[in-house]
């Protein structure tokens, strides 16, 4: 996946000479996880920019970089070290266009990784996509598979508003397919659904989709058909086909590795009980981590989503009534 | 009226020499003295060997899967050894980042815990009672605040004792770092912000964190005192940081000290350090190795040898050995410690993830 994401910089930037770098280790080093390799060769210091070790000026400088006329994309080494950033984020970048009543529109792209599983060090496998989600101005958007983090970097490197781009950590090496060579855009902002099924539906984002589609299989093997969708983005969140895909089987289940209380998962839930209630045949069932910090990664396996919990909850779904 | 402006504080072209007392040769520059004696000087040493010694056996877990992803101290031992021997451990406080484990031993935190922890273990985070340290930091410079709110505390409470916090050149132009260092100048609190400079951050070079000729002379703007060590000389950075703790003592307020030094190693285990030219002024340091120099001075003391050497690195062996072996000791991970102090007591939807997870095949097989 990390060499889709590369491509899609190399694209954009190729393409549209407005789009500049800006992060930690991105330049020479190319990002610790390579995302931008060759690029500062290819592109040079004044489009690829190693920045100080401070969030917070990477993301309040990207907003006065978009407000001077360039494209900045600012990499962030990993989800919970926006954080550090937050302010700037929530209160300056997803508010610039308001408050400027449309003068100021702010073109930042934000990347950064996040999810467990590859056992890194305390905080960077937090899963705080949903704290994002709360802040209107801003899109959060959270790719399944490298042929749709290509296509969706693209599509949000080209859009006026700012984007927070999560990565899925897990994803960047384990995750291979075979992703067009050009430059393609997506609609982001729109469900996708990863399979056709009739009995339950599943419903994630990010490497919870792979968990997903695991479960589907695990399912199928009991004769239950899985529709499984992607949500793409969670801020906007397509309700339409959230609605869309509930409606199908009357059966639910969502599924995030972000801790249970106020996950993103609520919304889901929240939104299908509200909109889609008299097609449900079950309570929503959600399938998350717990209510505790991300550990330490001997117990990272204890705290995550596994196919069982996910299959033990569609079964519960297809219990009911 | 045309104004010209001529610069009101003193020239930068200066050039700052960083305070050593012992070459790396192990002679005593001239006129200085040696500020620790023989016997404190080989408990130093013994710690900075016992320091490289985990350094080592870590990477080679790690690469065989034992251990998690961490970070050397190679080639710092003077650096935190000499500033962390300098404090008084039944009243000082210190204040991690992550690449300082001779500081957290010495304080008195127990060597399976850091290993625990670096295997991934949640029990590793536990610091026992009347150990005076703080976790181990990975949020950059966010533990410079509380180093700050600690001593000021302390302070108003009476106590005489001083917090001395570590953190790299990268960690100094976080937010967080600037807010420290001006707080505690207005509350003249008694911390000692002891930079290590070690010349990276993970791959950005000193000289992309800063435009400024040290990192050390920013204290004057908040201020309080800035000075510059070798940090490849125990000597030099435990007389520097003395100095600062006899200050926060009496009540005069924050030191910043930028230690010079150089990292050995890769950032951490997950690092290549060939891709950002480390390598091309790392044997320069190796001639400065902070370990080499201690032992110099000390055998023309006739206070080392190699017989000396042996006996010393058997019982790290054995300390090490010791350590590894209590850490297997502790039963792996279960579902409890996903939540066990998250709050002092679980909220009732915690009590019930508890029970859901133990019942999971995954927490049932110790996963
Ligand atoms: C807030 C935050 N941003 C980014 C990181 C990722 N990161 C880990 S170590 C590191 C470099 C730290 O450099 P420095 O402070 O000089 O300490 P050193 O590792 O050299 O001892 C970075 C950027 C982090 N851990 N925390």
């Amino acid at each position: 996946m990390i060499e889709a994401i590369r491509d899609a910089l190399r694209g954009e930037m190729t393409a549209d000479e407005r789009v500049v770098l800006v992060g930690q280790d991105i330049g020479r080093f190319g990002g610790v996880f390579r995302a931008t390799d060759g690029l500062h060769a290819e592109f040079g210091e004044r489009r690829v920019f190693d920045m100080p070790l401070a969030e917070g000026a990477i993301i309040g400088s990207a907003l006065g970089l978009a407000i001077s006329g360039l494209r900045p994309v600012a990499e962030i080494q990993f989800l919970g070290f926006t954080h550090q950033a937050f302010h700037q984020i929530v209160s300056q970048v997803a508010r610039m266009r308001y408050r400027s009543q449309g003068r100021f529109p702010a073109s930042v792209v934000i990347r950064a990784p996040f999810g467990g599983g590859v056992k890194t060090p305390e905080l960077h496998a937090d899963a705080i996509e949903s704290q994002y989600a709360h802040v209107p101005g801003l899109k959060v958007v959270a790719p399944s598979s490298p042929r749709e983090a290509k296509g969706m970097l693209l599509t949000a490197m080209r859009d006026p508003d700012p984007v927070l781009f999560c990565e899925p950590l897990r994803g960047y090496r384990l995750m291979k397919e075979d992703v067009p060579s050009e430059s393609y855009t997506l609609d982001i902002d729109k469900v996708r659904i990863v399979r056709e099924g009739t009995d339950v539906t599943l419903i994630a984002w990010s490497a919870a989709v792979d968990l997903a589609s695991r479960a589907a299989d695990a399912l199928l093997s009991e004769g239950v058909r899985a529709h499984v969708v992607d949500l793409r983005s969670i801020a906007p969140l397509d309700v339409d086909g959230l609605i869309a895909a509930a409606e199908r089987t009357g059966r639910c289940v969502v599924i995030h590795e972000a801790p249970l209380t106020a996950g993103f998962g609520a919304e889901v839930a929240a939104t299908i009980s509200c909109e889609a209630f008299y097609a449900l045949q079950a309570p929503v069932e959600r399938v998350t981590g717990p209510d505790a910090p991300f550990p330490l990664a001997g117990a990272e396996q204890i705290y995550l989503p596994d196919v069982s919990q996910v299959v033990a909850a569609a079964r519960r779904t297809l219990a009911a009534s | 009226m045309s104004v010209s402006l001529t610069p009101q504080f003193p020239s930068l072209a200066q050039r700052i020499t960083p305070l050593q007392l012992l070459r790396p040769d192990g002679t005593l520059v001239g006129g200085a003295e040696a500020p620790l004696d023989d016997v404190r000087l080989q408990d130093a040493l013994r710690l900075m060997m016992l320091s490289r010694a985990v350094d080592d056996k870590g990477v080679s877990l790690q690469r065989q899967g034992r251990f998690g992803t961490f970070s050397t101290v190679k080639g710092q031992e003077a650096s935190v050894v000499g500033s962390a021997v300098a404090l008084d451990p039944s009243r000082d406080w210190v204040v991690p980042q992550y690449r300082e484990l001779p500081a957290l031993l010495r304080q008195g935190l127990p060597l399976e815990h850091f290993i625990l922890y670096y295997q991934g273990h949640p029990a590793g985070g536990r610091i026992p009672e009347g150990v005076r340290l703080l976790p181990i930091q990975i949020s950059i410079a966010a533990q410079l605040p509380h180093a700050v709110g600690l001593a000021w505390g302390l302070a108003l409470q009476g106590s005489d004792a001083v917090v001395l916090a570590y953190f790299g050149d990268g960690a100094s132009s976080e937010g967080d770092f600037h807010e420290a260092c001006n707080l505690a100048g207005v509350v003249r609190a008694p911390v000692i912000f002891f930079l290590q400079n070690n010349g990276w951050a993970i791959s950005t070079p000193r000289s992309r964190q800063s435009s400024a000729r040290t990192l050390a002379e920013r204290a004057p703007g908040y201020g309080f005192d800035g000075v510059v060590v070798d940090g490849n000389d125990l000597f030099a950075v435990y007389a520097a940081t003395s100095q600062a703790v006899e200050r926060a003592r009496a009540g005069r307020g924050p030191t910043l000290i930028e230690s010079q030094t150089y990292r050995f190693g890769a950032h951490n285990t997950a690092d290549d350090p060939t891709r950002y030219g480390h390598g091309d002024t790392l044997s320069g340091w190796i001639e400065r190795d902070p370990v080499t120099r201690v032992q110099r001075y000390l055998a023309a003391r006739g206070q080392w040898s190699d017989e000396i050497e042996v006996q010393v690195r058997h019982g790290i062996a054995a300390t090490i050995d010791g350590a590894l072996a209590a850490a297997r000791s502790v039963p792996p991970p279960a579902a409890a410690d996903l939540f066990t102090h998250t709050y002092a007591e679980l909220t009732p939807r915690q009590v019930r993830q508890l029970r859901q997870l133990s019942t999971t095949p995954a927490a049932a097989e110790g996963r």
